[in-house]
């Protein structure tokens, strides 16, 4: 191959030379180029090794068909591994390494796997490294090996310095691809006035009339069509922007590349953008790609594909080759060969069929090609470079006899035909219908709301497309004329692909995959061994798994296939292709979603107060909320134990604002709360509250939470912080499908109201101080609620408590959460009130016995957790029945109890129980649910669910904490710790 | 992504809504207390393959629970309308 | 049928590769079998293969409508593991460890099972001691598992985000060092070679349209390569469960939903175990050709489509991003999905049916991979013996109304949030 810039010509710009790297090497290059272009116009003929065997390799295409050369692109944080040169816009700096190859691309240690490759067939994985021994050891010994010789490009372990955007977007039409038929098509459209998209892939519109040698008709055409189309302010044209996926109504994926052709992107400009459009419909004007031959030594750098050959050539101004064999079953390599003749370089024509179009034969006689009818390649000749190749008469259904004839070349360029692009309208309705005629699979014009046109249902010419475009714009305007060609692929079409010796065998490797290197022989040994439906084939010999996922080989398989089974193709199966169309940066669609914006973060209003002051966070859902106040040197320990104590002693504040709120509404809400609740909640008296008890519909505990009635018909229901969302949906499904009988009215204030407990014996001091308010036992009594006022803030103060403490929760209209804050901080200073964290909250409700998340797990019921008295049997609620089930009042179940810890060390959470002095083997007699120190005790305490647990207070027990290495005792006591009779938080 | 039509806010992104389950399953009378009958509403599905009718809720938007008929296995939607104003 | 080893590596080699016989064969179906097994699947095929293997049932056929292994069992992200802390769970999915460990001598077939380990992440005390009772909960049934801290986590798996810029830090994990990846196709082709082997017969393109009845009780089926009579019908079709089990007047607590796997370019060495984000269903690998496979969470409404939605594939490389930066420059390739039988309680159900003749396997959620050898093992003991083995003797229909919910997660009875 002896590839050269040509001195005219071009769709480059030659004004300007810019410098690229590769493998060391310095490139110059016009902006224009692809990185392939520009390194084919500067000699290089070796791109990357192949897969398995490490094979050298060039370009086969100019594409995204590309299969071979894949490259490290760029460096550092922004390194990017298997970046096709093809798909690659050149810029100045531009730095390219080669991959998959070791020591260096010329001399492949690895290459010695072709040598050996006969042991590496289809399906050999499968049946060696069993090993005789047991176990795995010995496969994942070698499969270390095979790991490391496998892959591709290299990936950075370093994070990602770019930005991307994600983009929601609506249009009428969406169309993808601009080429002749896409841009007709959004042209009319456009004049209709609908909002178009018009997508494409490269960085300019045109498709395969950018191929076309320069200053022709479809130039003047294409010019005139962009200039109008940008004018049309309802069409949207996205360049260098790939449609990789179409999903159900008509919703699809595109990435915009919008600043990979420059070194790095412009400060402030996203790196790619993702684009989620939502369309009324679709014309996919996606064209086809080319199929290559499939002969011996068909993978030699120097053997490519006919179109690309042309586009190298007309696109890039640059000549691949001077002495060049065409090979083609077809008629479309005819321009590319006679493009090439024009351009000077000595072109034989090999055609595989005996007959075809006189006019074609007689232009490229004209041309000066030496045309061979009936011929196909047999074998190229040459190792890092086509020397030549060897050509075989072939009769009029593709089998070859007589001699061998040799000739020279140093430039193959091949067609086998041509496959739609169908991958989009494949992923959205499955399969396809097959044309014997075309040799191919093509989708039909129009379903549902997709209209297909162009290349992509077989069109004849630029001219058919274009008008079938305009068609499916909806024919508004006039469609200017486009020339007629006489090079269409699919008339009289020869199926073949596969060229062997008269005996049926190749004198040398055929690649049918190059990516993965499936070799003919492999496809064959799959048949022979019963893998011979479509998906069998694929998995057994990786074809068309690899990264271009089979564009240049899948139907060449199908085909070997179906004629080794004798059956038609479409019974051996159509591939299903798979979003996306081509692989897609995972940074641009997530977008903005990551680091601490992975999922939104939930703050209180008071939140700014607890990081001012020195607050430890933790997560809470999707909360954040104050974990401990860490005082100077305290670990987590330390302050927890005193931020409990100090409770207990004297008072302190913590934020609740996360607990679910619930306004219940209506005159139906008390029978609405009533069959919610398993306690009654009918005689509830206005301004008093009431704590209950949710199952769910299976008869487990689903949550807990206190109620408080406000008016006649007005209710105030709270939930634990992680279950707010599920009970209001819930409530909101009950009421919306089941109980329409109800007038109730459920609405979530959650986000309006910020919440705060005062606990300790000294939180009605702190409170009447504030508020003024007569809060003595009589006045407001465990479990009402009141109104009360703070620096003008209208609030509402309940009385009640999770700690077991004498104790409050004041509701305050979230804007002034910080300021009744602040007014308590301020008004707590007599009486050393102090804040304090989830943590001590924690180690005080485990004090008093209250249930928590650890407890109402979604696998207990309401007797599990002593709550049995809260289940009403005057009324049904939401799991009455179904609670009843014999394994749920099994009396063996797990049930709660307090635990006392022997000795100082602290049980941990999710330990097992176990009776003394038995084997301590699965899954034991229950578990510690949750643990803590108890200040207010002095001793390690802990909830724990235990087999037949209220029976056996006073036993003693094994607490085991396998992982924990941890083996302790523990007494079995009542579950209320602290103040089992309540006196304090009733005093 | 599916674009789902609230009869009360419009076509709408799968993304606003969660999914509840099959719509034809009636809850039993409150006061029934047949553990067969609750057996079957809580856990027993016919699991079509082909039109559904099933509930969405609109948590982002309205928060009505929608009634989508929807194809199982081409997933194309027929129609939709509040749970509310289902008949019977 | 040839035995596969080096050797016959070698010797195919040096011949050429001109002779390897098939995997296996591709019969006729016969006019009756003892057994007939519904679905080619890796579940089906196993429970093919230990029917012959261990019970001597080799009057066996299975019926597959399309190729074998065409389902879930070749769509899967190919994780193996027994971490499951639920009584009627643990030993069943630790047998099928233990079968998995040796499954490839076996059936002499590399299933590449590949012991990377895997760990989930916590990121939450409380997800910690969640943790920690489950890992507590697999050693003392003899599992190994070790609990990390955050410390550790970092020192084996340095590349993910411990930066303050993580929405969730990472607590810690828990980790199964005997978890890991196989090869998914070549377990039902292991299966299917060990089977035919046996003499089962392997019928594919044969789907089941209808059962034959005879006295209320189920004889054979129907099918499109016509009547196959069989004293014993086993469905083994997740995916499809409901359809054949209402054929057959069943309801189930059974929902199909459909789940996405995604995998990316091919790269070099990066991931060398299985690891679980806890902030969100997310999972990462690394296959042996060097594609990062990724799992995430169900699309969330019923579907037999066998296609997934962009808000999965949004919310799985949002997680992939999140839990490991460098990510984000690296290629999606592909996405697929499957269908899966959503259980009530997110646990199977292998068991004699109250129809009679009729045995039914389903119900398996995101398990059904990971339990294929013990599936097959339990389900062949159960259609052979009458009775469940020890390790499936939970895995029943009634188990919903006795009250015995086998719930890994603690959600209830929600299809979709298994």
């Amino acid at each position: 191959m002896t590839a050269r810039r040509l001195s005219y010509g071009g769709r480059i710009d030659r004004y300007r030379t810019i410098t690229v790297e590769f493998d060391g090497r310095s490139f110059a290059a016009h902006p224009g180029d692809s990185l392939a272009s520009a390194l084919l116009a500067g000699g290089q003929t070796i791109f990357a090794r192949s897969f398995k065997y490490h094979r050298p390799r060039g370009l086969m295409a100019a594409g995204v068909e590309e299969p071979n050369a894949l490259v490290h692109l760029r460096d550092g944080a922004r390194h990017e591994p298997n970046a096709q040169a093809t798909m690659v816009e050149v810029f100045d700096g531009l730095k390219a390494t080669p991959q998959n190859a070791w020591p260096s691309l010329r001399f492949d240690i690895g290459a010695v796997n072709g040598m050996l490759s006969r042991f590496f067939g289809a399906g050999f994985y499968y049946k060696t490294f069993i090993g005789p021994f047991k176990g795995t050891g010995f496969w994942m010994f070698c499969e270390k090996f095979i790991r490391s010789a496998a892959g591709m490009g290299q990936a950075t372990t370093l994070g990602d310095p770019d930005h991307y955007e994600k983009i929601n977007a609506f249009c009428d039409v969406l169309v993808v691809g601009a080429g002749p038929a896409g841009i007709a098509a959004a042209l009319a459209a456009g004049r209709k006035g609908e909002n178009v998209i018009l997508v494409e892939q490269d960085h300019s519109v045109g498709g395969a009339l950018l191929s076309a040698v320069p200053g022709g008709v479809s130039d003047v055409w294409l010019k005139k069509a962009e200039s109008e189309l940008r004018d049309i302010s309802n069409v949207r044209i996205l360049t260098r922007t790939t449609a990789f996926g179409a999903y159900d109504t008509e919703v699809f994926g595109l990435v915009e590349r919008s600043q990979d052709h420059v070194k790095a992107p412009e400060v402030g400009k996203p790196r790619q953008r993702y684009w989620l459009v939502r369309s009324k419909r679709a014309i996919l004007a996606t064209g086809a790609i080319e199929r290559p031959l499939v002969f011996a030594g068909n993978d030699v750098p120097g053997v490519m594909l006919a179109s690309a050959v042309r586009k190298y050539l007309n696109r890039y101004a640059v000549l691949p080759g001077d002495r060049v064999l065409v090979a083609t079953n077809n008629d479309s390599a005819y321009v590319a060969a006679i493009d090439l003749a024009k351009a000077g370089a000595k072109v034989m024509l090999c055609d595989l069929r005996q007959k075809g179009p006189k006019s074609l034969f007689a232009r490229a006689r004209a041309a000066g090609i030496d045309l061979k009818l009936g011929h196909g390649i047999v074998k190229a000749e040459g190792g890092k470079n086509v020397r030549g190749a060897r050509l075989i008469a072939v009769d009029a259904k593709g089998k070859a006899s007589g001699k061998e004839i040799s000739v020279s070349c140093d430039l193959i360029a091949t067609s086998g035909g041509w496959a739609p692009a169908l991958h989009l309208w494949s992923q959205r309705f499955g399969k396809p219908e097959y044309h014997s005629n075309l040799d191919a699979f093509l989708p039909p014009a129009e379903r549902g709301a997709f209209t297909c046109v162009g290349s992509l249902v077989g069109a004849t010419s630029a001219a058919e497309s274009a008008m079938q475009g305009h068609t499916a714009g909806g024919s508004v305007g006039k469609l200017d004329p486009l020339p007629e060609e006489d090079d269409f692929w699919g008339r009289g079409l020869l199926p073949t692909t596969v060229i062997t010796r008269a005996n049926g065998t190749t004198p040398g490797k055929a690649f049918v995959d190059f990516q993965h290197d499936v070799k003919l022989a492999d496809i064959d040994q799959a048949h022979m061994e019963g893998y011979v439906s479509v998906e069998h084939l694929k998995r057994y010999t990786t074809l068309g798994m690899a990264a271009d996922q089979g564009k240049t080989s899948n139907l060449n398989a199908l085909t070997r296939m179906a004629s080794l089974r004798g059956v038609d193709v479409p019974n051996v199966g159509a591939t299903t292709f798979r979003p996306p169309y081509t692989p897609v940066t995972i940074g641009a669609i997530v977008g903005n979603d990551h680091g601490l914006h992975f999922q939104p973060t939930r703050l209180s209003t008071i939140h700014d107060w607890h990081m001012e002051n020195g607050a430890e966070t933790i997560e809470a859902g999707a909360w954040l909320r104050p974990w401990y106040y860490p005082a100077k040197g305290e670990t987590l320990r330390d302050s927890y134990i005193r931020e409990a104590a100090h409770v207990r002693e004297h008072v302190g504040i913590v934020d609740v604002s996360t607990l679910g709120k619930i306004a219940v509404q209506g005159p139906d809400a008390a029978e609405f709360l009533n069959r919610v609740y398993t306690n009654g909640f009918k005689t509830l008296p206005v301004g008093r509250l009431r704590y209950g008890v949710m199952l769910r519909e299976d008869g487990f505990v689903l949550d807990d939470g206190a109620t408080a009635r406000l008016g006649e018909n007005d209710y105030f229901m709270s939930t634990t912080t992680a279950n707010a969302a599920k009970v209001l949906a819930g409530a909101e499904l009950l009421l919306q499908a089941a109980w329409r009988d109800l007038k109730v009215h459920v609405t979530t204030v959650t986000d309006q109201w910020a919440a705060i407990a005062i606990a300790g014996p000294k939180s009605r001091a702190v409170l009447a101080d504030l508020t003024g308010a007569d809060l003595s036992k009589e006045a407001l009594p465990n479990n009402h609620f009141t109104n009360v006022v703070v620096d003008a803030v209208p609030c509402r103060l309940h009385r009640m408590s999770y700690s077991g403490e004498l104790a409050y929760e004041i509701y305050i209209p979230a804007k002034s959460g910080l300021k009744v804050w602040e007014a308590l901080i301020k008004a707590g200073v007599p009486y050393k009130l102090k804040p304090y964290g989830t943590e001590a909250m924690g180690a005080l409700r485990i004090e008093k016995g209250h249930v928590a998340g650890s407890e109402i797990e979604g696998r207990t019921t309401m007797k599990d957790l002593g709550l049995e008295g809260f289940a009403s049997s005057k009324k049904a609620f939401i799991g009455s029945v179904l609670r009843r089930r014999p394994l749920l009042e099994d009396p063996d179940r797990p049930s709660l109890v307090g635990l006392e810890i022997v000795g100082d060390v602290g049980a941990k959470a999710g330990s097992l129980l176990f009776a003394m002095n038995v084997p301590k083997k699965g899954h034991g007699e229950g578990w510690v649910s949750s643990a803590t120190y108890s200040p207010a005790l002095k001793k390690n305490i802990a909830l724990a669910l235990l087999s037949r647990g209220p029976q056996r207070f006073g036993e003693t027990i094994e607490v085991v904490d396998f992982v924990g290495n941890q083996t302790l005792q523990a007494r079995v006591v009542l579950h209320h710790f602290f103040d089992p009779e309540g006196h304090r938080q009733n005093g | 992504m599916l674009r789902i039509h609230c009869p009360v806010c419009g076509w709408r992104d799968e993304t606003e809504f969660t999914y509840g389950a099959d719509a034809t399953v009636r809850r039993p009378d409150v006061n029934n207390v047949d553990p067969k009958v609750w057996l079957d509403y809580v856990f027993m599905r016919d699991n079509p393959r082909g039109p559904h009718k099933e509930y969405w809720h609109h948590v982002t938007g309205c928060r009505q629970w929608v009634v989508v008929e929807r194809d199982t296995l081409t997933h194309e939607i027929s129609g939709s309308y509040l749970a509310r104003e289902v008949v019977g | 049928m040839s035995h596969y080893s080096a050797l016959s590596i070698l010797r195919h080699g040096l011949s050429g590769n001109k002779h390897w016989s098939r995997a296996w064969r591709d019969p006729a179906p016969k006019p009756s079998y003892d057994v007939i097994v519904v679905g080619g699947g890796g579940h089906g095929l196993a429970t093919a293969y230990y029917l012959a293997k261990e019970h001597g049932i080799r009057n066996v056929a299975v019926l597959e409508k399309g190729y074998l292994g065409g389902g879930n069992t070749g769509r899967n992200t190919t994780i193996v593991r027994s971490n499951y802390m639920m009584p009627g769970n643990t030993m069943f999915y630790e047998r099928s460890m233990q079968l998995w460990e040796n499954l490839s001598q076996d059936l002499n077939y590399n299933v590449m099972i590949s012991q990377r380990g895997q760990y989930n992440l916590c990121h939450s005390p409380a997800q910690m001691d969640a943790a920690r009772r489950r890992g507590n909960i697999m050693r003392a049934n003899g599992i190994d598992a070790e609990l990390f801290d955050r410390a550790e986590v970092m020192r084996r798996i340095p590349y993910l985000d411990y930066s303050p810029n993580a929405r969730f830090p990472i607590h810690g994990a828990i980790f199964q060092s005997r978890a890991g990846t196989a090869r998914h196709d070549a377990v039902a082709w292991g299966f299917a070679r060990g089977a035919d082997k046996h003499g089962v017969d392997l019928i594919q393109q044969c789907e089941v349209t209808d059962y034959i009845w005879d006295k209320g009780k189920i004889v054979g089926v129907e099918t499109t390569q016509g009547p196959i009579r069989a004293k014993k019908v086993a469905l083994a079709v997740a995916g499809h469960t409901g359809h054949l089990a209402k054929k057959a007047g069943l309801r189930l607590p059974i929902e199909t939903h459909v789940l996405q796997a995604f995998v990316t370019e091919p790269l070099k060495p990066l991931v060398d175990s299985v690891i679980s984000f806890g902030a969100a269903h997310f999972y990462i690998s690394q296959s042996d050709k060097g594609g990062l496979v990724l799992g995430g969470d169900l699309d969330g409404f019923n579907s037999y489509a066998q296609r997934g939605g962009l808000p999965i594939i949004e919310y799985t490389l949002h997680s992939a991003k999140a839990l490991m930066p460098s990510l984000s420059r690296l290629r999606l390739l592909r996405h697929w999905a499957g269908v899966m039988d959503m259980s009530m309680d997110g646990s199977p159900i292998i068991a004699k049916m109250p129809v009679e003749g009729l045995w039914l396997n389903g119900g398996w959620c995101y398990g059904g991979f990971k339990a294929t050898p013990a599936s097959g093992y339990c389900f062949a003991w159960t259609i052979a013996k009458g009775e469940p083995h020890p390790d499936n003797a939970e895995f029943t229909l009634e188990r919903f109304e006795r009250g015995y919910q086998i719930d890994e997660k603690g959600v209830g009875p929600q299809p979709n949030a298994h």
